[in-house]
């Protein structure tokens, strides 16, 4: 549309727009229409914000604290889950046989969900979909990928997982069982990955370094030392 | 006291009803085996219309293999999908 786009604004040929200081956009770029505006749902959301607080049922303080929480939950707690698995063989015991409980050791609470701790094996690899929605253990790896929310992703993992796993560079072989959990209720769903070799004699805080996010939803194996 | 036991062969009803269910299409109709009971949970059919969920329903997980749900699944024959179910989904099988 160089044209049309042309007649607005002859100066669109010779220069990329300055919107903000210092923010470039591409001449051709539609999408700087948009880049201030409030779409519905933000509206919505900020309405009922100001409406609650208006109507003293929480307050700003209430409300930036929860935010503060949501943003302290991260793969660093998963991370420190499978880094004391590997070292503690008693713990990794307690994180199969009740992974809600054995979180709740280290301080991680699940709320009102469960956690079902799968454990990769030479034999058998686990990897995590919730082809409903974007069901995550947002407890223990805070929010979501984008890509795990995608349709694409939720769609193909439940029936071509070798393909998918190939596609984020995981190439299992045949003898490896694939086993993937659709989380579609109230479990949530962590992939206790295969400790590297070569780590035998490292530290919780060395082997945290190592567990990927990745690693846990299970679309990749963890790190492995350099 | 649950109904069904770890191992036990369970089918997943073919029904469509409206509202809010939480079995995938994809999964209705397959027959599984009971991998694990989680214990019992509201009922979110109920739940996601304001009701509270009670009775609590028995969940369990059950495990399908990838070429019961899939005729033309081209994987080794062990690979599986594990799903969620409520009790009044299953039947023997």
């Amino acid at each position: 549309m160089a044209d049309e786009r042309d007649t607005k604004n002859p100066e669109d040929m010779h220069h990329p727009h300055v919107h903000e200081e210092g923010k470039f956009l591409k001449w051709d770029d539609d999408s700087d229409h948009d880049v201030n505006e409030t779409g519905h749902y933000e509206l919505m959301a900020e309405a009922i914000r100001e409406l609650l607080i208006e109507k003293e049922i929480v307050t700003a303080d209430d409300i930036r604290g929860n935010l503060e929480f949501m943003d302290s939950r991260g793969t660093h707690l998963g991370a420190k889950i499978v880094a004391r698995a590997w070292n503690d063989p008693a713990y990794k015991q307690r994180l199969m046989d009740d992974g809600t409980a054995a979180v709740g050791e280290l301080g991680i609470p699940m709320g009102d969900v469960e956690l079902v701790v799968v454990e990769n094996t030479d034999d058998a690899h686990n990897m995590v979909v919730c082809t409903l929605c974007s069901c995550y253990p947002r407890t223990i790896l805070g929010l979501p990928p984008d890509w795990y929310k995608s349709k694409s992703y939720r769609s193909r993992v439940v029936h071509e997982p070798r393909v998918v796993l190939k596609e984020f560079g995981t190439d299992l072989p045949d003898g490896t069982t694939v086993r993937v959990h659709d989380s579609n209720a109230d479990m949530r769903y962590l992939v206790l990955p295969m400790r590297p070799d070569g780590t035998d004699d490292w530290s919780e805080d060395q082997l945290a370094e190592l567990v990927t996010r990745d690693s846990m939803v299970g679309t990749a194996p963890a790190k492995s030392p350099d | 006291m649950t109904t069904y036991n770890v191992g036990d062969k369970v089918r997943v009803a073919v029904t469509h009803p409206p509202g809010h269910r939480r079995v995938p299409y994809y999964i209705r109709g397959k027959t599984g085996e009971i991998e694990r009971y989680c214990g019992a949970f509201a009922n979110p059919e109920e739940l996601a219309y304001g009701f509270d969920g009670r009775p609590e329903r028995p969940l369990y997980r059950v495990r399908f293999m990838q070429s019961e749900i899939w005729p033309d699944y081209d994987g080794p024959a062990n690979d599986s999908v594990d799903l969620e179910i409520q009790e009044h989904w299953l039947s023997p099988a």
